[in-house]
């Protein structure tokens, strides 16, 4: 058995390392894989407690989250697709006015 | 024996993660999370969720990361970001800063996290079965689960409304 600790400080590690690509990289479709990656730490860390605990309220959560992201993911790419068909970029540096 | 498997998965989900921000090319970046996302799917194995291992896979590695494919080749979008940032600063400072954040985390994990995790006694091996998350999920959750199917609805709705063109000029 694998103490829960241990899947706590991974959990951590992940979350920081996309917390990193979304101030790091400028590439509008790196920074959602790090938005992704955030999620999956956080969904690492619920199943993690959830087992600790043996509870199964942290995995329902874990599939409502997985659920929301995929439909965030959807919404976000078509923005960026949206985005992308004016501003013929996705360099997240050069979509820094408002006007579309 | 299963601390091994941790320590394995745990390394390629560390370098999943790492060559995923490192790489120059976005179709890279989206295969790297692919295996980071499988390590995680193995995760939830080891941590006896069974059905979130699946979940994660059929959801994430096998509908997100597509989608993640398709718009980066429709877009175009591999190719690196070779122009200088506008704020030049920028990157040291956001490195700097999540490291202060993992140092937080590991500070906080070594000093007050590292004690015992209140484990109920009694471990069931079988306690997130199928059969079990369905018993819960369809009488305890059953609103949050309808209101899921919303929020789909709404997903849709959106992604169609925002790929409308207008097609007035071109008559």
């Amino acid at each position: 058995m694998v103490p829960t600790s241990y899947f706590i400080l991974l959990s951590a590690t992940l979350f920081t390392l996309g917390v990193l690509g979304v101030l790091v990289r400028r590439n509008a479709l790196v920074v959602f894989m790090s938005i992704e990656l955030m999620l999956n730490a956080a969904n690492l860390a619920l199943v993690a407690f959830a087992q600790a605990r043996q509870s199964l309220g942290g995995q329902i959560i874990v599939f409502f989250v997985i659920t929301v992201a995929a439909a965030e993911v959807a919404v976000g790419l078509a923005l960026l697709v949206a985005i992308f068909r004016t501003k013929r970029t996705t360099d997240i540096d050069e979509i820094s006015t408002l006007r579309g | 024996m299963e601390l091994v498997v941790f320590a394995i998965t745990a390394i390629v989900a560390i370098v999943g993660a790492v060559a995923m921000l490192l790489s120059k090319n976005a179709i890279h970046s989206a295969l790297f999370l692919l295996l980071n996302l499988g390590a995680i799917a193995v995760l939830y194995l080891l941590l006896r969720a069974p059905f979130l291992f699946a979940v994660q896979l059929i959801v994430y590695a096998g509908a997100i990361i597509v989608l993640f494919l398709f718009v980066v080749m429709l877009l175009g979008a591999e190719r690196a970001e070779d122009e200088q940032d506008r704020i030049v600063w920028q990157r040291p400072l956001a490195l700097l800063m999540g490291l202060l954040l993992l140092g937080e985390a590991a500070y906080v994990f070594f000093t007050r996290g590292g004690g015992p995790v209140p484990v109920t006694a009694q471990v069931n091996e079988d306690f997130a079965a199928p059969v079990r998350i369905s018993e819960v999920l369809f009488s305890t959750y059953l609103l949050p689960f309808e209101i899921t199917s919303v929020v789909l609805l709404a997903a849709i709705v959106g992604v169609v409304v925002l790929n409308k063109q207008e097609h007035r000029e071109e008559r």
